[in-house]
């Protein structure tokens, strides 16, 4: 039985229905991702799950127990904010035993606990200071602190990195990823970044508009995208969308003189001949002949003009033009090419995806 | 709303809101509530109060008999009223205009890294923590005909100086500008002078590079750019001046004989005094319309604005 | 922004540029000097004797200062017909001012609590009434107040005055602390809740104790205020009652015997002094109080 039930959450604000209707599982020890662009409503799923905001109707459900209606205190729950929401006013230490006072734990008891959770986090240096002697990232692992000292049912994280630094980010990141493995504990985690999402989840949630758009594994969802938009929103940089054609053998590329896509035959059943549909297929699935996944059934040769030419250091991309039709691929660093000239992209069609350019769903 | 809820399952407990939840949900509404029954019941329960009385027929008492619109009639009947207004446009367009000129002028004044501002800024201000009554006082000895400033001024040998404002009953309501002017300019100061230090120094800096003179400079953009104290600070004044009533009794009483008459001076002596409380509130009821004209499409819009 | 003097270095030639800065300066000198003048004159005064006052000059500094005026005023000088000075009236206004600010200021600080942190349906209207009850003329709500405060036995009662001054200043304790606890952020109290505190221990544990600075503008604005009030004072109370504004006014408006302008001018200095006092000592906070009352936000 899952541990974490998000049964039918609907929200309205005013006129505007903020979530429609959304039901998610997830089991003991999970890490589940909330991932979507401003907007989505993934905030105020995550505000119903800690009981700040309740939902217009549906049930929130923790380890068999509905706490649709229970106070947030009540939840056994912890949340990491976006701003961390230390009390100013407090020393590091009495900010970290604050939830273990208001619950009635004495003094001796609470101390031990801090000087735990401190060793752990390696912030037992900061205990005397005020969050306003914190840098950035000390604040955010205080508020970790704050967090695990409860040992709750589920931890809840609110976009915990989107005010650090670049490199910083990446550091916490680890850290999270890190003390989910270590403790086991099942976390919901709010994100509007979709590499935070993939590293760390292992559940992702992909909401638009206030309903679900895919839930899977990170693999599922960047390799089997639910449809166009889940595409587009999952992986950076983002899938290329390729118009296709129903044929025969499978699904015609660039006009007469491309190629062919093979697709299974349930692909194909589904589709009437010379139907238009949408090909997905990542930037790295578009390579130099250098970077062939050589395990690939079918690989394709494509000669498109080269328009830009974007190197990232460790690989380039260059976006090739054909038949009027855009790309961008992945290639190895050292490949040479200029601005103008015919370059011979291999395509790994195994990696194709297929979408109903109507409905934007992914077709099996 | 309904909702079509999946199978529960079996195990679930659920957790009902107890009665103790129900007061925690209620509290921040009780808490409020006192505070707000109590500016229901005696700003807005008195106001209709007051504005029923000025359709009765009140004498010394309140009479809650109907009279209609005789206090109003009788209120804009009273030459007694018309001096009144004539000195609150007086008054108003007067203090007001200073004010704001003399403080802007000070401020811009302050504002060219003055080495002593610590020391001045405090001078131009302390008269408003002054009550004023304590002003009217001071003021009213400064310009004493006979020992005041005239009699200085004859000490210094400028024997031909005349200055009987205080007694005259054509420049008395001058004195009361003066005296207003004095205790709030500085305020008016103060506040220019945030308003000048909250304006991003790029922009000065944009245009001095665009080749404009420091003139220039607060012609075109920075007293442009002060345009929302300039509202607030004819809203503060222009609120004063239609309350102000504590100045007058202390320098001149309302006199000589009605000469600095203003509607909050003309409201208490007709109420309290002349035994015509329905007149009295009428004239109350004038003033509350006179700020609200003013006050309430500012509030609206700074409320408007905030909430966005 | 400080810096547009700055042109004037650089445009006009470092000589008319040292004469423009010696003009900013003398005006402003000569500006400071007139805003001192009154009460130059009312310390000298108080400190002069009557003779002196009659034959001198105003602006002359007193030739033999004596407290006498002030002894006279504190203690023996005649308001109506009882001749006990003023330190009687002193007392009234400050069992008059310490409870009303207090209570006024705690309810103030609970409401913006509420009006921020707590919101409901409504709250701004809420709000809005609160605050246009700042602005409205007290002659519109005199003769009512005058007519409860009879009926409850509460007129020329300090604890009349209290309530008044408590009532007619909810407003702005309640849009000083709203403004402060706007910008005080909602996830602190988003976590305090999830941490298990309630309504009035978030209060007290985490807004309150950061709340310094708006508890000093608040009482400091309401201290100076209720101190300064003349209308209310006037209105329901007399005689022994009064508080020290209406006292005063009563002694240097008194046209009955000889006008001794040392004593009236002494009388004007006590009460001055507990607001000037505050504003000497926290004239930061001060500024800041009638700012806020001002511009909102």
């Amino acid at each position: 039985m899952s541990f974490l039930e998000i049964r039918n959450i609907r929200k309205k604000i005013g006129n505007i229905e903020i979530l429609k209707g959304i039901d998610i599982d997830l089991e003991k020890g999970g890490f589940l991702v909330l991932v979507g662009p401003s907007g989505c409503g993934k905030s105020t799923l995550l505000n119903a799950i800690a009981g700040l905001l309740p939902p217009s109707s549906g049930d929130i459900v923790i380890d068999g127990q509905v706490v649709t209606d229970l106070h947030p205190s009540k939840r056994d729950i912890a949340m990491v904010f976006q701003s961390y929401a230390l009390y100013p006013n407090m020393t590091v230490e009495e900010n970290i035993a604050f939830a273990l006072e208001m619950r009635g734990v004495e003094k001796a008891q609470r101390v031990t606990a801090v000087r735990q959770v401190a060793k752990t986090l390696q912030i037992e240096h900061l205990l005397d200071r005020r969050p306003s002697q914190l840098s950035g990232g000390q604040r955010q692992r205080v508020a970790m602190g704050r967090a695990l000292v409860r040992q709750p049912r589920v931890f809840l994280f609110d976009e915990p990195l989107s005010n650090l630094d670049a490199k910083l980010r990446v550091e916490v990141r680890a850290e999270i990823k890190a003390l989910h493995q270590n403790t086991g504990a099942t976390i919901v985690y709010v994100t509007h970044d979709q590499i935070e999402a993939m590293t760390l989840a292992t559940k992702i949630v992909v909401l638009k508009e206030g309903m679900v758009q895919q839930v899977g594994s990170p693999a599922e969802i960047y390799n089997r995208p639910a449809n166009l938009f889940v595409a587009d929103f999952m992986g950076s940089p983002a899938m290329n969308m390729l118009k296709g054609r129903v044929a025969e053998t499978g699904i015609a590329l660039f006009g007469s003189n491309g190629v062919v896509v093979p697709v299974p035959p349930s692909v194909t059943k589904k589709l009437p001949d010379g139907k238009e549909v949408i090909i997905g297929l990542r930037p790295e699935a578009i390579t130099d002949d250098g970077l062939v996944d050589p395990t690939a059934r079918s690989i394709a040769h494509i000669a498109a003009e080269v328009s830009m030419i974007e190197p990232t250091g460790s690989d380039t991309f260059l976006t090739g033009k054909v038949d009027g039709a855009s790309f961008t691929a992945r290639t190895r660093a050292e490949v040479v090419t200029e601005l103008g000239q015919s370059f011979r992209f291999a395509f790994n069609l195994d990696k194709a995806v297929v979408f109903d350019p109507e409905t934007g769903s992914r077709i099996d | 709303m309904t909702t079509i809820e999946p199978m529960p399952v079996v195990t679930a407990r659920r957790q009902r809101r107890s009665f103790a939840d129900g007061i925690r949900d209620g509290l921040p509404k009780l808490v409020l509530a006192p505070s707000f029954a109590i500016i229901l019941v005696f700003v807005y329960g008195f106001i209709l109060w007051t504005v029923y009385l000025s359709f009765t027929t009140s004498k010394m008492m309140p009479i809650y008999k109907w009279g209609g619109f005789d206090a109003y009639y009788r209120l804009w009947s009273q030459p007694n009223w018309y001096v009144a207004m004539e000195n609150l446009a007086i008054f108003g367009v007067l203090y007001i205009g200073i004010c704001i000129a003399l403080g802007l002028g000070i401020a811009i004044l302050m504002d060219q890294r003055i080495r002593a501002e610590g020391i001045l800024r405090p001078i131009f201000l302390y008269p408003m923590a002054l009550s004023f009554v304590v002003t009217g006082t001071a003021w009213k000895w400064f310009l004493n005909p006979g020992l005041g400033l005239e009699n200085t001024m004859h000490n210094l040998g400028w024997t031909s100086f005349k200055f009987d404002w205080l007694v005259n009953p054509k420049m008395a309501i001058y004195t009361i500008v003066i005296a207003g002017v004095w205790q709030a300019s500085g305020f008016v100061m103060a506040m220019f002078l945030a308003g000048l230090r909250g304006i991003d120094g790029e922009i000065i800096k944009a245009a001095q590079i665009d080749g404009a003179s420091t003139v220039a400079i607060y012609r075109r953009i920075i007293i442009p750019l002060l345009r929302p104290i300039f509202l607030s600070a004819f809203i503060v004044l222009a609120h004063m001046a239609i309350k102000s009533y504590d100045l007058v009794i202390a320098l001149t009483g309302g006199g000589p004989g009605n000469a600095t008459e203003l509607p909050s001076t003309f409201m208490y002596s007709y109420t309290f005094n002349r035994n015509q409380m329905n007149v009295g509130s009428a004239s109350a009821v004038m003033m509350l319309m006179g700020i609200s004209a003013i006050i309430i499409p500012y509030l609206y819009s700074e409320l408007r604005e905030k909430n966005r | 922004m400080s810096g547009a003097a700055e042109t004037a270095n650089g445009t006009v030639s470092a000589g008319s540029a040292r004469t423009a800065r010696y003009f900013i300066y003398a005006t402003l000198i000569v500006l400071a000097l007139v805003y001192l003048l009154p009460l130059y004159v009312m310390l000298t005064t108080s400190l002069k004797s009557l003779d002196e006052i009659r034959g001198g000059d105003m602006l002359a500094l007193p030739k033999d200062p004596s407290i006498a005026a002030w002894v006279k005023a504190w203690g023996e000088a005649c308001i109506g017909v009882s001749c006990v000075g003023i330190k009687g009236y002193f007392w009234n206004s400050i069992k008059m001012v310490v409870p009303a600010v207090f209570i006024s200021t705690l309810l103030g600080a609970l409401n913006g609590y509420v009006l921020t942190k707590w919101r409901f349906p409504g709250h701004r209207i809420v709000f809005g009434m609160m605050l246009f009850a700042c602005f409205i003329p007290f002659q519109a709500v005199l003769i009512p107040m005058a007519r409860l405060l009879g009926a409850a036995g509460m007129s020329n009662s300090t604890a009349g005055l209290v309530f008044v001054h408590v009532v007619y200043g909810l407003g702005f304790t309640t849009l000083f602390f709203r403004n402060y606890y706007e910008a005080f952020p909602d996830e602190l109290v988003k976590a305090a809740m999830i941490d298990g505190a309630g309504f009035f221990r978030i209060f007290w544990r985490i807004l309150l104790p950061t709340s310094g600075p708006i508890i000093v503008v608040t009482v400091i604005y309401q201290f100076t205020n209720i101190w300064n009030d003349f209308l209310f004072g006037v209105s329901f109370s007399s005689g022994e009652a009064s508080p020290m504004t209406v006292a005063l006014n009563n002694l240097v408006s008194s046209s009955t015997g000889v006008k001794e302008y040392n004593v009236d001018m002494a009388a004007a200095v006590f009460a001055a002094l507990p607001t000037l006092f505050v504003y000497v000592v926290a004239g930061r906070y001060f500024v800041r109080g009638l700012m806020a009352g001002a511009v909102k936000g």
